[in-house]
């Protein structure tokens, strides 16, 4: 446990390191709406973030969240806006879809035992696919809001001050804290991906409990897929929620999860999200070409990886 | 031994290799110095073939490609020299275990070795298995080749060695020369104490029977029927050749491998198979094989390991309760002997013989009606060996039965109440320990059938 405080405790070292450099460089960083608007962002990466984290600790990967977008957000704002369902149905609609697809990795993962990578990478591809084919390619949106402005009041709106996906983000860490570090059913999680046959000779059901994490990043991706669609309030098929899968691997690993499985924490994850957030931000507030986005984020994932790795190593030897 | 094979660097000391002092800070300066490491947990690639292993490394190449000729027929010719009749393109997974660690000697040979460690070569050999492999050693010392043979098998050691330096908590604890090495003195030697003759008293009453297995056919043989029964509080041992279909059986009773065929039943109640947690609830445990790889999660604490099976004893609404969790495995390390100094050390950071208690500790808090143990003191020390025993003593006192896997010979003769001889997938004939003798059972093992 020490091991994986330290982690985070670097990247937090790192997060302040950044955030009083770039406030010292742009003091509009600490503006009340930049800082609101960065919130919102991370309220809405966070959550699916932690889904993928999930699955991560469980030693396995799921590429497909971005494309899930996409499509869940093609179908709500159809349902929303052409078939006139209720709000209620329809978010629990896309919760349902988002939940059932990660049932669907879950079983071709754990019980047709076909590798993670590419059974989420043809889900990447599929989802997609059929999400610009439902859309005809064209954007989708939702319009004035008319008949659901509570629904898009969750992902535009605030409460005291603070940007609603992340409060949603803040009380699903907090369950999603708890689950993992707390519950049997978490440390069976951690077993199962550390050591799946030592778990399995424990009694634990492994095929049910990484398959259950999953259903989990399903779940969590439907919640993030309503707020995102809402957020930018249209759909297009074929760009929406593109890399957002990599994002939140970034974070996830960035927080501590290792790739192979048994390691992370929340806590790590919601580390991760801010970094990454802020670096956007960063790109934007310091003049740098927004075409070097992906290069200054890199940069400082692979930094960031490389610090940690020469930390642990002298920590190890000392 | 890992600071000789450059793995570790010393702390303190000097080493001197043909007179001159030398230092090891890399396993590449150790091989130049021609000492070869033959390690206990056997590291090959499986993926590549005989040849490829005993070259890994330093491949002939030509052109900066492997020449594959030249590699196999020196490979060939080390074989040869080995007696084994294999080919150097043979896969190493199709390889025994037995075979593997030949592999391994082979590649120590080729290497032209001066000195050869061997770390408990034959942890996971059986007995013919041995005899040829303690000829091969034999050979390589007429060869003039020095070899540090490790080993907790005393009676091998006194077959092999011409001299014997007792190690006991990192120190020397005393050297025998070759005519004073007798079973006695290295035992006296090792624990620093006397040990009792580490058998347990044969219990012979009458009691009720407990696991019924009945016409069992695992994966490994579909078309062969085991079938046999355990008593309440009984120390039931399977003895076999390594591949006589042993551990097979008792993980499709315990239901990490699936069931063919047959039906087992524990107090008359039948055991629905193929799931492990089902006859975890029903009370059977099972102390796998490889400790490393299935008993235990190594990175974890012992405390996280011996708890896994029973969290939900204290949980409250799916929620673990650290404080019931940490009594409970404070206490059950303590009652086992556990040697650290808290249950928040990981367990890989413990010897074998602790690793183990941690695995038995585990099904000791399930207070399981059957436990099941494959080879339980493979790789373990014999002060702990001792202390396993007395745990399965007490165990059976209080009514647990035990079906125990061995290969070694001294484990069987001496806590078994009764011994299931295996040989290809069947069972060739049930011995009580008055019957047993070494050579009764190696003629079972190798498949006459009990008159």
């Amino acid at each position: 446990m020490k091991g994986l405080l330290r982690k985070e405790t670097g990247i937090f070292v790192l997060l302040v390191v950044l955030c009083v450099a770039v406030a010292t460089m742009n003091p509009r960083f600490l503006g009340g709406e930049n800082l609101q608007n960065m919130a919102r962002l991370i309220g809405m990466y966070g959550i699916f973030s932690i889904g993928l984290g999930v699955v991560i600790i469980t030693g396995g990967i799921d590429l497909s969240v971005g494309s899930m977008f996409a499509l869940l957000g093609v179908l709500l704002a159809m349902m929303l806006t052409e078939k006139h369902m209720s709000p209620t149905a329809a978010v629990l609609a896309t919760l349902g879809m988002g939940t059932a697809l990660g049932a669907l990795h879950g079983f071709l993962i754990t019980k047709v035992r076909l590798q993670p990578f590419i059974v989420t990478l043809c889900g990447l591809l599929f989802y997609r696919g059929i999400a610009r084919f439902i859309a005809n390619d064209e954007t989708k949106g939702f319009g004035s809001a008319k008949g659901f402005e509570g629904l898009r009041d969750l992902a535009t709106g605030t409460y005291l001050g603070l940007p609603m996906p992340f409060i949603i983000l803040l009380l699903l860490s907090v369950v999603m804290g708890v689950v993992l570090h707390r519950s049997v059913y978490g440390r069976h999680l951690f077993a199962a991906g550390r050591n799946e046959d030592a778990a399995r000779y424990s009694g634990i059901n492994t095929p049910r409990t990484i398959g259950s994490a999953y259903v989990l990043s399903g779940l969590l991706a439907g919640v993030a897929a309503i707020l995102i669609a809402f957020y930018t309030n249209s759909v297009s098929p074929s760009s929406h929620g593109n890399f957002y899968e990599l994002y939140g691997i970034a974070a996830a690993v960035l927080g501590g999860c290792s790739l192979r499985g048994g390691e992370g924490t929340v806590v790590g994850i919601l580390l991760g999200t801010v970094l990454l957030q802020v670096l956007q931000n960063l790109v934007n507030l310091l003049g740098i070409p927004s075409s070097l986005n992906f290069a200054v984020m890199g940069a400082v994932i692979l930094l960031g990886v490389l610090a940690d790795q020469l930390l642990s190593r002298r920590a190890a030897s000392r | 031994m890992k600071v000789l094979g450059g793995l570790v660097r010393p702390d303190e000391g000097e080493m001197q290799f043909e007179g001159q002092p030398v230092q090891i800070d890399s396993v590449r300066r150790s091989v130049e110095l021609g000492i070869a490491f033959i390690h206990q947990e056997l590291n090959p690639l499986d993926n590549l073939d005989i040849a490829g292993n005993v070259f890994l490394g330093r491949e002939p190449s030509r052109w900066g490609l492997v020449d594959r000729a030249k590699m196999r027929d020196q490979a060939a010719g080390v074989l040869d020299q080995l007696g084994l009749k294999l080919s150097p393109d043979t896969p190493l997974s199709q390889l025994s275990l037995a075979q593997r660690q030949m592999v391994e000697i082979a590649k120590a040979i080729s290497l032209q070795a001066k000195v050869l460690i061997m770390d408990e070569p034959t942890s996971s050999l059986t007995l013919s298995e041995t005899e040829r492999l303690i000829q091969v050693v034999r050979e390589l010392r007429d060869r003039g080749v020095g070899i540090v043979y490790i080993s907790h098998r005393l009676g091998e050691v006194r077959q092999l060695a011409d001299r014997v330096v007792a190690l006991r908590d990192g120190q020397n604890a005393g050297e025998l020369a070759r005519d004073e090495i007798d079973h006695e003195r290295m035992v006296r030697l090792m624990v620093g104490r006397d040990l009792e003759r580490m058998t347990l008293p044969v219990d012979r009453s009458e009691k009720p029977e407990r696991l019924r297995v009945q016409g069992l056919r695992t994966e490994r043989y579909p078309d062969r029927e085991v079938s046999f029964s355990v008593a309440k509080g009984e120390i039931f041992c399977l003895a076999g050749l390594v591949g006589a279909g042993r551990s097979e059986v008792v993980q499709t009773i315990f239901g990490t491998d699936p069931a063919v065929g047959g039906t087992v039943s524990l107090d008359g109640i039948p055991l629905k198979l193929g799931s492990p947690k089902v006859a975890i609830d029903a009370g059977v445990g099972l102390v796998p094989e490889d400790r490393r790889g299935t008993g235990l999660l190594v990175d974890w604490t012992i405390r996280d390991n011996i708890t896994l099976p029973t969290l939900g004893h204290y949980a409250k609404g799916g929620l673990v309760q650290g404080r019931r969790e940490s009594e409970a495995a404070a206490e059950q390390s303590k009652s086992i002997g556990v040697k650290a100094p808290s249950t928040a050390v990981k367990a890989a950071n413990l010897s074998g013989g602790n690793q183990q208690k941690v695995v038995l500790g585990k099904w000791l808090l399930a207070q399981p009606k059957v436990l099941i143990l494959d080879e339980p003191t493979r790789g373990v020390d014999v002060g702990a060996k001792a202390e396993i025993y007395e745990i399965m003593r007490r165990l059976t006192d209080q009514g647990v039965s035990i079906l125990m896997v061995s290969s070694d010979m001294e484990e069987v003769l001496g806590v078994s109440d009764r011994v299931g001889v295996m040989h290809e997938g069947t069972l060739t004939g049930i011995l009580s320990r008055d019957e047993c003798t070494e050579e009764g059972i190696m003629r079972l093992a190798v498949g006459a059938v009990n008159p």
